[in-house]
């Protein structure tokens, strides 16, 4: 990382705070006003993040007018903490890295948004759902712009909250309501090893600011990098659904369909991505974890695909996909081609937004109907969703010359120029065929070959709203890999070359072209496969590898293995804590109170209200200290006597 | 004619005697008040009876301070007995027991 700058008096980059605030100010008054604002939710909430955009582009533009190697810049809003040695501010970090994270989340989030206006017309929590899609963006944002390892961590536990709120935004439904929960819980995990890497950083470090920690993790005793960065890891696997964290983001797709598009394209699954790419030197300090990252990230992309292979809920192919593709991008940082990396990213957000709006947009068309089984034909009803749906789906494929080619081929190009990460290569090749294959299956299912939908159904274009935010998706997925042209040439390697460590590696023996050949194969052979497959079909067909099917169709068991390893132990934990929390401590407790009762009721007895009675005791109590003080003195005297 | 000193002492004792069971066995209140009334007294008698057998004076000076808390202490119950009466129309101990378990 280069050395970090105060921004010049009066320039833009002063106003980076706008860029989360705006958003978040607008979040909370639409939470508070939203009853009476109604419909008008909307536009606040667009303009909003809108005016969030626009000061990305503006503190986007600053930084590229100032000179090369002099771009990052701490912008100090607050102080925070100050406690001893602990000393954290609410700076904020403006740095390539950071102004293309800016712009990613808020022009995709911009779309999300306008594009929900059409999908959730007719919501009865309407105003409230534009509420917390702004705060979940401020959210993304502040993560993005953190400037210490603290105030990124504020906005990576925001965005677990608002998934929780998105995800469960339908929270009637049980299962949706439980999804929320699995995924809030599943974060939560891996925040523990995110806090864990803070403590460690902060105890090795003495600071837990990135212009602190960074330059210094070079320094760092190699069993403390070692720990930081897998700690640092675990955290990722969990925000951006790695191995063996990724569970949750399947049954995320509970929530709104433009929920689905913010998570996997613009907010929160990438965070984990970003912060691999934010803390790079201390990554590439550590080669050895950089390997496992990768491992990590290759083993989590070909679990997934196969899953998406045979997965017939559109949504969750399209689930599925975002954890293979985010497993693309682990393998690019973790072999050091972080700029790779973040251009997958990028790329992938963009079609892969499109991807999820456009299944939004054909849920809408058939009355919420997800079973890719039941559509097809919808060709000729939806000329605009299959004309972008087309385009994100080759852009995914990784057909040149839109975005995914690019972004896929550089990281295999990068796994296959670091030395000991051939398997990894190979995984990676195999993954890039089995993704032109589901994806071609969703494709071709949905658009393609026979209707197989109900007669009574009709389907329509969706409103302008949600096709023209298709269309501006499609351009961008088509045009998106004019970002980074070339590993060595493209603009965004330049652009991010003062915020992490460039990438080393060997050249391939087998060449360059050699290896874009070899990925054309894997992607036409996965399209063409599907296509012979899926065109003709009018019915779902027996499965041609019923055993191998099964184990798919079930994703490999692994919600089981949880739930027997994890789940149920936990379970029968608590009910035994339970059982003696009620019996013992409640049991001692209440127990102590019946015995007071049990005694006050004895001394009730000899209350009767009676003064004769009243009298009489004392009577008796005369008497026996008469006779006492009688039998004392006759003692006393015998004694003496 | 001299009364022995004894002669004191059993009479207060019967005295006594008879005021403790009026006590235990009547329920009219009045009643009641007038036999701790003779109880007390017994107690004065016993008082004096004691001052002139050891020929100090402590015994009589106790019993009028007796006498003083006997004369507020009527005035109270007394009090206490027409407030209770106006409220139940009755002066039967047993009448008043709600302070019963």
């Amino acid at each position: 990382m280069e050395h970090a700058l105060t921004p010049p008096a009066g320039s833009v980059i002063q106003l980076a705070w706008l860029i989360p605030v705006i958003p978040a100010l607008s979040a909370g008054f639409l939470l508070l006003a939203g009853k009476r604002l109604g419909k008008i939710a909307a536009p606040v909430a667009i303009a909003a993040i809108g005016a969030s955009f626009a000061v990305s582009l503006l503190v986007f533009g600053a930084l590229r007018a100032e000179p090369e190697h002099e771009r990052t810049f701490v912008v100090h809003l607050a102080q925070w903490l100050d406690i001893g040695p602990l000393q954290v501010d609410w700076n904020l970090l403006v740095d390539p890295l950071a102004s293309v994270m800016l712009l990613l989340v808020t022009g995709v989030g911009t779309l999300i948004h306008v594009y929900s206006v059409g999908y959730m017309h007719g919501d009865e929590r309407y105003p409230r759902f534009f509420a917390y899609l702004n705060l979940f963006a401020a959210s993304m944002l502040i993560l993005v712009l953190g400037e210490s390892m603290l105030t990124l961590f504020v906005g990576w536990e925001l965005v677990g909250l608002c998934s929780y709120l998105l995800i469960g935004f339908w929270f009637e439904r049980r299962d949706y309501a439980g999804a929320a929960k699995k995924a809030f819980v599943t974060n939560r995990v891996g925040d523990v090893g995110f806090m864990l890497a803070m403590f460690l950083a902060f105890s090795a470090v003495g600071s837990l600011s990135f212009t602190q920690v960074l330059p210094a993790a070079e320094g760092l005793a190699a069993g403390t990098a070692v720990a930081i960065a897998l700690l640092l890891f675990v955290g990722a696997t969990g925000k951006s659904a790695q191995i063996p964290l990724y569970v949750w983001l399947p049954d995320a797709m509970a929530g709104p369909t433009p929920v689905s598009a913010l998570i996997h394209a613009a907010t929160m699954v990438t965070a984990g991505v970003y912060l691999v790419a934010r803390m790079s030197p201390l990554f590439s300090a550590v080669p050895d974890v950089g390997m496992v990252v990768a491992w990590v990230g290759a083993l989590t992309a070909l679990l997934a695909a196969l899953i998406a292979c045979v997965q017939r809920d559109l949504k969750k192919i399209l689930a599925y996909s975002t954890v293979s593709q985010l497993g693309y991008m682990f393998i690019a940082v973790g072999v050091g081609a972080y700029t790779a990396g973040v251009f997958h990213l990028l790329t992938h957000g963009f079609f892969k937004a499109l991807l999820f709006l456009a299944a939004g947009s054909v849920m809408h068309a058939l009355h919420d109907e997800t079973d890719v089984w039941r559509m097809g034909g919808l060709r000729k009803h939806m000329p605009v969703t299959f004309a972008t749906s087309l385009i994100g789906w080759l852009a995914i494929a990784g057909i040149p010359p839109l975005s995914g080619y690019f972004s896929k081929e550089e990281i295999l190009a990068a796994a296959s120029e670091t030395p000991g990460a051939m398997p990894v290569y190979v995984i990676g090749l195999v993954v890039a065929g089995l993704t032109a294959f589901y994806m071609t299956r969703w494709f071709v299912l949905i658009f393609l070959g026979p209707e197989r939908f109900g007669h009574n159904i009709h389907p329509h274009e969706s409103p302008w709203s949600m096709s023209g935010v298709l269309a501006v998706l499609a351009v961008l997925a088509a045009g998106g890999g004019l970002l980074n042209t070339s590993a060595e040439g493209g603009w965004l390697h330049h652009w991010l070359e003062g915020s992490v460590v460039a990438f080393h590696g060997e050249v391939h023996p087998l060449g360059h072209t050699a290896l874009i050949a070899l990925a054309m194969v894997a992607a036409v052979a996965g399209i063409a496969a599907a296509v012979a497959l899926y065109r003709r079909v009018d019915a779902q067909g027996a499965p041609r590898f019923p055993g191998w099917h099964r184990l798919a169709t079930n994703k490999f068991y692994v919600d089981e293995l949880y739930q027997l390893v994890l789940v149920t132990p936990g379970r029968m934990l608590s009910d035994a804590l339970s059982v003696f929390d009620r019996r013992g401590i409640d049991g001692a407790v209440n127990g102590i109170a019946r015995g007071t009762a049990g005694l006050a009721t004895l001394g009730r007895r000899t209350q009767t209200g009676y003064v004769r009675s009243y009298a009489l005791a004392t009577l008796l109590g005369a008497l026996l200290i008469a006779g006492l003080f009688y039998a004392g003195s006759w003692a006393a005297s015998a004694w003496i006597g | 004619m001299k009364v022995p000193a004894g002669h004191y002492l059993i009479l207060a004792a019967a005295l006594f005697t008879t005021g403790l069971v009026g006590v235990l066995v009547r329920r009219n209140l009045i009643v009641m008040f007038m036999c701790v009334e003779l109880m007390l007294n017994s107690v004065n008698l016993t008082l004096v009876a004691f001052s002139r057998i050891h020929g100090g004076l402590d015994g009589q000076i106790m019993s009028f301070f007796v006498m003083v808390v006997a004369a507020a202490e009527v005035t109270v119950g007394l009090a206490l007995i027409i407030n209770l009466f106006r409220l139940r129309a009755s002066v039967d101990a047993d009448d008043v027991h709600s302070l019963r378990s």
